[in-house]
């Protein structure tokens, strides 16, 4: 098992690498610094001095691969490719535009960001499970077809419009909660319920039907149909022979978002100014703030590959037939 | 891409603009019925899209999905008016010389008679007739007050405003009897074809997909016979009429579910096929670059690259004329990209695939008698892909069109000159906090969104389970 986990993290080196010279193109080649530059102190009234400033204040001076003249050891690290981009391996991200620590503000955001998140998820699975369990007994009929008819309707609504009318109706209209904000400890929750409840409710279109065909795939094997012919209850086949058979399929699809969870949810965060991650990375985005883009890319990255491996992990917890080697 | 062409068409001489983006959308309506009717050869495929087509529901859905993209494909067809010639300007104007308005206007303006053309000062509500906002009049008595303003244009052709309701059920009646007159005469055309033709396939939903052409016809008869005398869902904060803006969001949104896919699927397809065929040292580099761009998150990876192409457009300006032509290269930009992040999934169930058929005897048995990898791919492998290909592509459709609000908001996604659903759905969150609220904007476009949305994943339902193998042997 040790051994199989260290041999996955050297796997995910190379990717990691391929992610890090992917962003580094993009950012450093496709576009010069200079090109950056323009576009964050405007075209007009720039001078080629104001320019060459901001190049040189964010370290993007230096060459791109290979520093010539600083000779030795330092012509390799004194260049833009080791600071900026192999130094993110080290988890070092540098300053942000305003001169702010991009890894210390990532440590502080990752708490309101997991504070939305996790409840979300947890909830969220729970709920389609249980839904789409309980549309499972009445397969084939009417009921069966209606419940899916729901599911289909509840999916083709955009994200964005369940926040913007869940926040009008409950929060602005009947003031049951606060309109936005957030606040530490317990009684954050006051908050968070909003929120959560929306991502709740976005999710169990798309999320029961998923769990409804995955388990009629599963209920139609011969071991489900012995189940019943030797008498055993509906709920016992069920609980007892479905769900555990599901299970594989099951945390393919979960585990995996289990780590991403840390990055928070951009829209959600925005629309309730929960400092976490995704509000972070959107204020990003709007001020064009490069290098914390450039941080996040890598760390959604990390984390995905992260996921990977606990999925491979939780296989052999939820299957004892399978064996990592 | 202009070209010029006389007065004699319309009366008026027109600059015909060719966007790239509807080059290329006309190009792939004509690969997919190329693609369909090559299919329909097939005996097995024949059955398959006969099944969909044998329930009201996937008839139906099709008739609504083929209305969205026949809108889009009319608002694809572009031009420029030229601008009456200014007489004092005509010393410097040579007498053949026209010069063409900046604004870009497409066929579906012009089906929509007035209705883009009738903008007022700001918001106003559906069917109102006064603005939404007071402001100070002049009285013809010289006297000044503070009142809500007649609106220029929303039923501007009324004498008397107590003419209201009765002229609304008029016109009402009128343009639905004009949407249904023209729907029957279609379906009745088609009824003879049928009837002459005398193809036994009675199986087919034809009446379900009657009643919704005839329901559709009828709907958008009175839209646009009240678009053009009201604003039918009100106006915008710039005073545009909601109801156009929301019409016009139908060929940004058919475009970005059909662009993105079909961009990357030759990319896809080629990757995974070859991946899957010749397995070793391609298969490995095939597996590293999805493997990697899977690895990131894809709104991220959306997000940096639209970005950066941003800053690039912004430091070459030069390249566009108008800029209606900006904000099309920015759109295609963003179509490739969301193509770029979303070939992944369909590479690796093909690959899969592959591996799985290139194992089959019958394979073997190609290459045992010479037949070169080329002729197998085409008349072995990839024809028993083409399930897996269609499905993907129904399904993907709905999620982009959904992904396009959510890409909006954050800033990456359409731009502002060009209208979308996204755009309109974004401003809601702060028009819905005025007093009185403004709900018609987010309404007009979230309604479009979702009844094309609805259809299509309705749709790829049907689709999915007549293609889809798996389902088929549970029925049996």
């Amino acid at each position: 098992m040790l051994t199989y986990i260290i041999r996955r993290l050297f796997y995910a080196i190379p990717i990691l690498i391929g992610v890090n010279l992917l962003t580094f193109v993009l950012f450093f080649i496709v576009n010069t610094p200079e090109d950056m530059a323009r576009a964050h102190l405007g075209d007009k009234y720039v001078t080629e001095q104001a320019i060459q400033d901001w190049i040189a204040d964010k370290g993007y001076d230096q060459p791109l691969f290979f520093n010539a003249a600083a000779g030795g050891l330092d012509s390799l690290t004194e260049t833009v490719f080791f600071n900026k981009s192999v130094k993110l391996f080290a988890f070092d991200f540098g300053a942000s535009d305003e001169g702010r620590n991009i890894r210390s503000d990532v440590v502080d955001r990752m708490g309101p960001s997991l504070a939305l998140a996790l409840p979300t998820f947890l909830i969220g699975i729970w709920i389609n499970i249980t839904v789409a369990l309980m549309v499972l007994m009445f397969r084939g009929s009417k009921l069966d077809r209606f419940a899916v008819g729901i599911f289909v309707t509840l999916m083709s609504v955009s994200y964005l419009f369940y926040i913007i009318v869940g926040q009008h109706f409950i929060a602005k209209i009947s003031r049951l909660v606060p309109v936005s904000g957030f606040n530490d400890g317990i009684d954050g929750w006051r908050f968070l319920i909003l929120p959560i409840l929306i991502g709740i409710i976005a999710g169990i279109g798309a999320g029961s039907r998923w769990y409804r065909s995955l388990f009629i795939e599963v209920s139609g094997q011969d071991f489900a149909r012995t189940a019943r012919a030797k008498g055993v209850s509906e709920a016992g086949v069920l609980f007892r022979h479905i769900l555990p058979n599901a299970m594989l399929p099951i945390l393919t699809g979960v585990v995996v978002v289990i780590p991403t969870l840390f990055m928070g949810s951009l829209v959600m965060e925005s629309f309730f100014s929960i400092p976490g991650l995704g509000s972070y990375l959107l204020d990003a985005i709007r001020a064009q703030d490069f290098a914390i883009v450039r941080a996040m890319v890598f760390l959604g990255s990390v984390l995905y590959i992260i996921g990977l491996i606990l999925t491979d992990i939780s296989y052999t917890w939820a299957d004892p037939r399978v064996r990592l080697s | 891409m202009d070209f010029e062409i006389g007065p004699g068409l319309l009366n008026e001489s027109v600059l015909w603009t060719i966007l790239w983006s509807d080059v290329l959308i006309f190009f792939l309506v004509g690969a997919i019925t190329f693609f369909i009717l090559s299919l329909k050869k097939n005996p097995q495929n024949r059955e398959r899209w006969q099944q969909v087509f044998s329930t009201r529901l996937g008839m139906s859905s099709f008739v609504i999905i083929m209305a969205y993209v026949a809108v889009a494909l009319v608002d694809s067809v572009h031009f420029r008016k030229a601008l009456p010639s200014i007489p004092a300007a005509a010393q410097w104007q040579t007498s053949e010389q026209v010069f063409y308005s900046n604004e870009v206007n497409s066929l579906l303006d012009l089906a929509l008679g007035e209705m883009g053309e009738m903008p007022e000062r700001t918001y106003s509500a559906p069917f109102a007739l006064k603005s939404w906002n007071k402001e100070n009049l002049l009285l013809p008595d010289g006297e000044r007050v503070r009142d809500y303003p007649e609106l220029a244009f929303g039923g501007s052709h009324l004498d008397n405003p107590e003419d209201f309701s009765r002229d609304i059920v008029v016109n009402s009646l009128l343009g639905i009897a004009k949407g249904l007159a023209i729907a029957l005469l279609f379906i009745g055309l088609h009824a003879g074809w049928l009837k002459k033709n005398g193809s036994g396939t009675t199986t087919l939903q034809w009446r379900a997909g009657w009643i919704t052409f005839a329901i559709i016809m009828a709907a958008l008869g009175w839209l646009v016979t009240m678009g053009n005398l009201y604003h039918v869902l009100g106006t915008d904060q710039a005073g545009n009429d909601t109801l156009y803006e929301s019409l016009k969001g139908i060929r940004t949104g058919v475009l970005i579910g059909t662009l993105a896919t079909l961009i990357t699927m030759p990319v896809a397809i080629t990757l995974g096929l070859a991946a899957g065929y010749f397995k070793g040292w391609i298969d490995d580099v095939v597996q590293y670059i999805y493997t990697t761009l899977i690895s990131i998150p894809g709104l991220l990876l959306i997000a940096a690259s639209v970005l950066l192409f941003q800053v690039w457009i912004n430091n070459n300006p030069d390249y566009f004329e108008v800029g209606l032509e900006k904000a099309d290269a920015k759109f295609l930009a963003l179509c490739f990209i969301l193509g770029i992040t979303s070939w992944t999934t369909l590479c690796r169930l093909l690959r899969a695939e592959t591996l799985k058929i290139s194992q089959l005897d019958y394979v073997h048995a190609a290459h045992a008698i010479g037949v070169s990898h080329f002729q197998i791919i085409k008349r072995h492998i990839l024809p028993n892909l083409s399930h897996i290909i269609i499905i993907s592509f129904v399904l993907d459709f709905s999620g982009l069109v959904l992904a396009e609000a959510v890409l909006s908001y954050i800033g990456v996604g359409i731009d502002p000159a060009m209208a979308s659903w996204g755009n309109m759905i974004n401003m809601a969150s702060t028009e819905l906090s005025r007093e009185p609220a403004i709900w018609w904007n987010l309404c007009g476009a979230f309604f479009l969104m979702f009844t094309l949305v609805l259809s299509v994943n309705l749709f790829s339902d049907l689709v999915n389970d007549a293609f889809d193998p798996k389902t088929k042997l549970e029925a049996a």
